[in-house]
């Protein structure tokens, strides 16, 4: 497998979110504004990245008995400092998403990309896998965030976009698009879009 | 057989070994720079609720001109062997040390427990005198408790801010409580009432201008009567004799000088 591939097949032939359906809690709880989605992407993304890695460089010593929890030690220490870091220099956007970022730790694609590629691969190519399943994840949060930013409180990264009726614009807010429920609708209509351009990633009818 | 539990002992500890250090080493050496972002976090809030924050506020620089004093809320009294910098009423109504039990009657905001002491900050004017006194409130909305600060001027009734600064009510409904528009609307308007009774509260529905009692009500938020209620009993109860309302006593027959 090249590099190029394992960055960017992830993002729309196999993503993580819209194809294995991983990581959708987080994806529901962080994409109100942009600015939070872009945090949280790049600390999943990293997080993803360096456990892989970690994974790989020890993947022949891990005791098949144990595997998993070593795997969860390693991914909560990655997640611990990712929060310590942010609390550190971006103390807003911890403020508002310390919860969810502790919550990296149960996201199942982090498990799941050590568990399924970092156990039988080399350092540098799971490093790459999970930057992949990063930019996978952020894609799709990215565009979740994008519309509920810009439907829900008529504002990208906080800017003014469509004037609110309330601030004595003409634009109606959206409050359904301020719940968590609302990226529901949107990733699945990002899944519907993308099976439409990809049939291959349909499942069989059984 | 042996050798695999050997083994796998080893790699447990090892591993054990290198993730604490690696989490408390990023802890350790970063612990001042997030102290540091918490104080300055605080101190913005403060301002904000004080109308004092513009984008280019000089943050140390104006809360410096605050003083601040802790009170025993149960009388009314300045308490000087608290520091007063370091004291968190927040973390302190959770301390079974630092708080009492409100009792049920007397709950009406919810809380259960508050902080023995209160922490005020008083803004002074050039001549020393007292201009603005911010008061830390709390109380319960419909999904979150709410925590924020309500400024009132040299009188100690007139609002001259107030905001929250953490609450979780529901986006678009309850959480209007951070909408600038609503929280412009407190200025002016008076907590206690001719017969020193604590009158302000949130109306239903919006408040008209030739009510007689407009001076004593804020709009109540569309859609969320319970954070509405939550944000009446806060004033309701941090201004009785239950909260701040001893202090407000003193400070005002002059039993307390600041």
């Amino acid at each position: 497998m090249k590099i190029k591939e394992l960055v960017f097949e992830p993002i729309f032939k196999n993503n993580p979110i819209a194809l294995q359906i991983l990581g959708i809690c987080s994806a529901l709880a962080v994409t109100v504004q942009l600015k939070n989605v872009l945090v949280m992407c790049a600390a999943v993304t990293l997080v993803v990245a360096f456990a892989n890695m970690s994974v790989s460089l020890i993947r022949n010593h891990i005791p098949g008995s144990i595997r998993i929890i070593v795997q969860m030690t390693i991914i909560a220490s990655l997640v611990i400092v990712a929060e310590q870091f942010l609390k550190a220099y971006l103390f807003d956007q911890w403020k508002t998403m310390a919860v969810y970022v502790g919550l990296i730790i149960t996201n199942c694609i982090v498990m799941g990309r050590t568990e399924a590629y970092a156990l039988k691969n080399n350092p540098i190519s799971s490093f790459f896998d999970g930057i992949g399943n990063g930019l996978g994840y952020s894609a799709i949060l990215i565009v979740v965030g994008f519309f509920r930013e810009l439907l829900g409180s008529g504002k990208l990264f906080g800017y003014s976009v469509l004037e609110l009726t309330k601030d004595g614009g003409w634009y109606q807010a959206n409050g359904l698009m301020l719940l968590p429920p609302s990226a529901f609708f949107l990733i699945g209509m990002i899944i519907w879009a993308l099976r439409t351009k990809d049939p291959s990633q349909v499942e069989p009818k059984s | 057989m042996g050798s695999n539990v050997g083994k796998t002992v080893f790699v447990a500890f090892a591993l054990c070994l290198v993730c604490s250090v690696l989490v408390s080493s990023t802890a350790v050496s970063l612990k001042d720079k997030q102290a540091l972002n918490a104080a300055m976090d605080m101190k913005k809030n403060v301002l904000s609720a004080a109308g004092m924050l513009d984008k280019d506020t000089d943050v140390n620089a104006t809360f410096a001109k605050f003083e601040t004093v802790i009170v025993d809320l149960q009388t009314g009294e300045l308490v000087s062997d608290v520091d007063a910098q370091t004291y968190d009423q927040r973390a302190a109504a959770k301390s079974p040390e630092m708080s009492v039990k409100i009792p049920a009657n007397e709950d009406i905001a919810g809380l259960s427990t508050r902080a023995k002491y209160g922490k005020v900050f008083v803004y002074k004017n050039e001549a020393g005198e007292p201009e603005t006194y911010i008061f830390h409130i709390t109380s319960k909305g419909l999904w979150s408790t709410m925590y924020g600060f309500m400024a009132l001027g040299s009188d100690l009734s007139t609002v001259k801010g107030f905001g929250y600064y953490a609450q979780g009510e529901t986006p678009g409904l309850g959480g209007e409580v951070d909408n600038p528009n609503w929280k412009s609307q407190w200025v002016g308007k008076h907590v206690y009432d001719q017969d020193h009774n604590v009158a302000l509260k949130l109306a239903k529905g919006s408040v008209s201008a030739s009510d007689p009692v407009a001076g004593y009500r804020v709009d109540g938020l569309s859609g969320a009567t319970i954070t509405s209620n939550g944000v009446s009993v806060s004033m309701k109860y941090w201004f009785g004799d239950h909260g701040y309302g001893k202090f407000i006593d003193k400070v005002k027959g002059a039993g307390v000088t600041l």
